[in-house]
């Protein structure tokens, strides 16, 4: 039995060309949890994503995945050990219909374009786009798009999902389905963590919230400790 | 080989290297600031080359004195091409900007085969010729009149994107175009202006090579390569990489040439591009 | 998923019918120039297809794809000039050289995106020329001429047009049916992802060396095929008969006008090319005029700024349009795109 925590960054810094984006993060992510990561703008969130999924080579520290050392190794391969993503600025394939998104997902397990095709169909009905599966992505609203990333993610069967702003621009009640999809992803028994600015769809299912400003972790607690606690206050009132 | 030797060779690579400094300039500016690679760049310094023969062959105008005319016609052709196909494709996906380009060279070769044939032609008895002997070594005086250009029309552009506000505004589309687009700088008016400047700076090397160098439509597609070797060599976007790539090339093709063979000076320089992408991708002077 | 099957059955009647017609052209088409013209379009369709899977497919604009019809061209002739070697083996020789040289350059290479790759490129199939041009164990600039005395299908030397005409339609089926069974695997999908978002297609798993590597050996191989047969029919080559840069600028510009990414959109594109190429030279007579690239230039540039998608997707653009305006044709489902979000 593997007692390694799914996740464990330690002392994570990165620095471009003199900027410094992230300075010596250290946190845990247990498996299955659900994790909010937040901060001012420009605080570091996506460089430290983009650390976390191998598309950045971290400049200090150490990232452990299942206790194996995966600090700067390629987005590829953090895909194959199981760390999935999506992007903020949403790049879905745009020649592709929604359904040959998810496939191209599910064929990191399993080449058989029959199979990958089944396991896509299942994946759209998780995130509700069943009905918009022969859609090229290009023609989604930008809200499905954002869902047919999670689902393209999900394809990949990965142990930890990193969500960068899925709820961003969706109106009350889309941000409310995207709350229940983020959870029932925790009912998997994969483990998230969620760059969003939108307070009330966060707040509510987080397990735990990591907060960064000037790109240093300056919080890491319960969301109601968070919400009370004042170096976050003071971050955020300063923005 | 005797240092005389050596000397006389590494006159003739700095010379030509210039050039070829003055032709990827252009290409580095355009690519700096739009991200589109020209393919038809070796043709704007074709179609220099022919503006001065017929300046010299309709007008008896020399190739030096048609130099302005030459820069005026290719700044207004860079332009006209911006604005009647690139502009077109800025956010189209990268084969057609590839193909639109690389279209537009074959265009403009076609063209001039057809309307000027496809003979080699030569510019004779031009006001600059003859040959400069420093003790040993001897070199062509339009070559050195030609790489003194090269520097002057180089070191123009450099002060022009660094000491004028037009050039500072282009300089900051080209490092970051979102963030000058926030700060007022018209996107439009910069593309237009580098196109306007970069096929410039190539019809320029054309109107001074003209005086040594065999005028025909497919004269470009030598420099293009070439260039494209000086602009990977230092580091995409670069003026001042450019400028001291091209004197590398330059000096590693004659040398090169003169101790394997000429008839391998091309490809001496090509593969230098394969040795850069494996060892230092990013350049002499690019960033990582 | 029906209407999936539909249009997949609909288009395999629809190959297995033009191939009965491709078939059967030459009992209608006897005049030994007229079938000349008809390979001439096979051979561009051949070329055409193979550089799609690597350009198209994948999205890596090679502009030096000579290097590897040369390859082939002259590993088959050198086999059968100075071993005696059948071109059936030297051919496949030909095309494991090749796909040999594509891994060994896009290893360099493919660390340049884009507009600089396809530079690249060019500037590899120049290299090549100018390494075979001054090479004596090749004859450099002489080049290699066939050998007269030999013919039959196991020199695959004939006097006639029409074997070549079925040889070269059958390299032609051969190289349709790997870039189809490419798309229909998961190594088409991975392609069509490079295409569209290589960092998206990495964060899923998708190596893209590895797959841009494999498209560009594939297309490598298929390729030099179509240099061997050329070697076959024409019984001479020369460094600037095969490795020039504008065989590679033709290869790459059937497939853009006929339409990148298309099963068929190749084919198409080298019988456009193919008939401007043969009537700018019967028009205007030699080739040295400039008019067919000035025709085929005029074209691309169209199709960049108008029609990404080539002839085909601009024919297809046409049909949706008709179909949009008749009654009872179908509306696209744009209409939510439009919806405005605060």
């Amino acid at each position: 039995m593997n007692t390694a925590p799914l996740l464990a960054v330690d002392g994570l810094g990165k620095a471009f060309d003199g900027l410094i984006a992230n300075r010596d993060i250290s946190f845990i992510i247990h498996h299955g949890e659900i994790v909010g990561l937040i901060g001012p703008n420009g605080a570091g969130k996506t460089t430290l994503f983009n650390c976390l999924a191998g598309f950045h080579t971290p400049t200090s520290g150490r990232i452990a995945f299942e206790g194996r050392d995966i600090t700067g190794s390629t987005p590829e391969a953090a895909a194959a050990l199981g760390i999935a993503r999506t992007f903020q600025i949403v790049r879905v394939f745009q020649s592709m219909t929604a359904r040959e998104n998810v496939m191209v997902g599910a064929m990191l397990r399993n080449k058989r374009v029959a199979e990958a095709r089944e396991r896509a169909e299942q994946e759209l009905e998780f995130v509700g786009l069943t009905h918009r599966a022969d859609t090229p992505a290009s023609d989604l609203t930008v809200s499905e798009q954002k869902r047919l990333e999670v689902a393209r993610a999900l394809a990949t069967e990965p142990k930890l999902i990193l969500l960068d702003e899925v709820m961003a621009g969706l109106n009350p009640t889309e941000v409310r389905e995207a709350s229940q999809l983020v959870h029932r992803i925790h009912l998997r028994g994969i483990a998230s963590i969620i760059v969003e600015h939108v307070m009330e769809g966060i707040m509510p299912i987080a397990h735990r919230m990591l907060v960064l400003d000037y790109g240093a972790k300056i919080a890491d607690g319960t969301p109601a400790e968070i919400a009370e606690n004042p170096a976050v206050i003071a971050a955020y009132l300063g923005e | 080989m005797t240092a005389d030797i050596l000397i006389q060779v590494l006159v003739s690579g700095l010379l030509i290297g210039l050039i070829y400094a003055l032709v990827a300039v252009g290409l580095t500016l355009i690519f700096g600031v739009m991200d589109i690679v020209n393919f038809a760049h070796g043709e704007f310094l074709m179609l220099g080359m022919y503006a001065s023969f017929w300046a010299f062959a309709l007008f008896a105008i020399d190739p030096i004195i048609a130099l302005p005319m030459t820069a005026l016609l290719l700044f207004a052709v860079g332009v006209i091409v911006y604005q009647t196909v690139i502009r077109r494709i800025l956010k189209a996906p990268m084969l057609s900007q590839i193909f639109a380009t690389f279209g537009l060279m074959i265009l403009l070769r076609g063209l001039a085969q057809f309307f000027w044939k496809p003979d080699h032609r030569l510019i004779s008895n031009s006001l600059i010729s003859g040959n400069i002997a420093l003790g040993p070594v001897q070199f062509g005086l339009p070559q050195f009149v030609a790489a003194l250009g090269a520097v002057g029309v180089t070191g123009a552009l450099w002060l022009f994107l660094h000491r004028t506000r037009l050039g500072t505004a282009l300089e900051a589309t080209a490092i970051d175009r979102e963030a000058a687009t926030l700060m007022g700088i018209d996107g439009q008016k910069m593309f237009a202006l580098a196109w306007g400047i970069g096929a410039a700076c190539a019809g320029l090397a054309g109107g001074l090579i003209a005086t040594f160098f065999p005028i025909f439509p497919e004269v470009g597609s030598n420099f293009i390569l070439i260039a494209f070797v000086v602009v990977v060599l230092g580091g995409f976007g670069s003026i001042t990489g450019a400028f001291l790539a091209g004197i590398i090339v330059g000096l590693i093709e004659v040398l090169g040439g003169f101790l394997i063979g000429p008839e391998y000076k091309t490809a001496i320089v090509l593969s230098l591009l394969l040795i850069v992408l494996l060892v230092r991708p990013r350049g002499l002077l690019g960033k990582a | 998923m029906t209407t999936g099957t539909m249009t997949q059955s609909r288009k395999a009647i629809g190959a297995v019918a033009l191939l009965a017609l491709a078939a059967v052209l030459p009992l209608a088409v006897t005049e030994p120039s007229q079938q000349n013209f008809l390979i001439l379009i096979l051979m561009g369709a051949q070329m055409g297809v193979a550089w799609n899977i690597v350009g198209g497919y994948a999205g890596q604009v090679s502009l030096g794809h000579a290097v590897f019809y040369g390859i082939g061209a002259y590993t088959s002739t050198m086999l059968l000039v100075s071993l005696g070697i059948s071109p059936w083996i030297g051919a496949v020789a030909g095309g494991l050289v090749a796909a040999l040289f594509a891994l060994a350059m896009g290893w360099p290479c493919f660390r340049l995106k884009g507009h600089y790759f396809a530079m690249a490129t060019i500037a590899v199939a120049e290299i090549m020329q100018i390494l075979v041009t001054n090479s004596d164990l090749l004859e450099g600039a002489v080049g290699l001429t066939l050998p007269m005395d030999r013919s039959g299908w196991g020199a695959l030397i004939f006097l006639a047009k029409l074997p070549y005409y079925y040889l070269i339609l059958g390299l032609l089926v051969l190289t349709v049916a790997v870039a189809w069974a490419i798309e229909r695997s998961h190594i088409g999908y991975y392609f069509r992802a490079i295409k569209d978002e290589p960092e998206a297609a990495r964060a899923l798993g998708v190596s893209l060396t590895r797959y841009k590597l494999i498209a560009l050996s594939v297309s490598a191989f298929l390729t030099a095929l179509g240099g061997s047969f050329y070697a076959q029919k024409e019984m001479f080559i020369d460094p600037g008969s095969v490795f020039a840069t504008t065989v590679s600028i033709k290869i790459a510009l059937i497939a853009i006008l006929g339409g990148v990414g298309t099963l068929l959109g190749p084919v198409l594109g080298a019988v456009i090319l193919i008939t401007i190429e043969e009537y700018s030279r019967t028009l205007f007579g030699s080739t040295g005029s400039g008019t067919d690239m000035i025709i085929y230039a005029a074209m691309i540039i169209l199709v960049a700024v108008f029609s990404p998608s080539g002839v085909l997707g601009l024919l297809s653009d046409l049909r949706r349009h008709i179909g949009r305006r008749l009654p009872g044709g179908t509306k696209t489902a744009k209409a939510d795109k439009l919806e405005v979000r605060p």
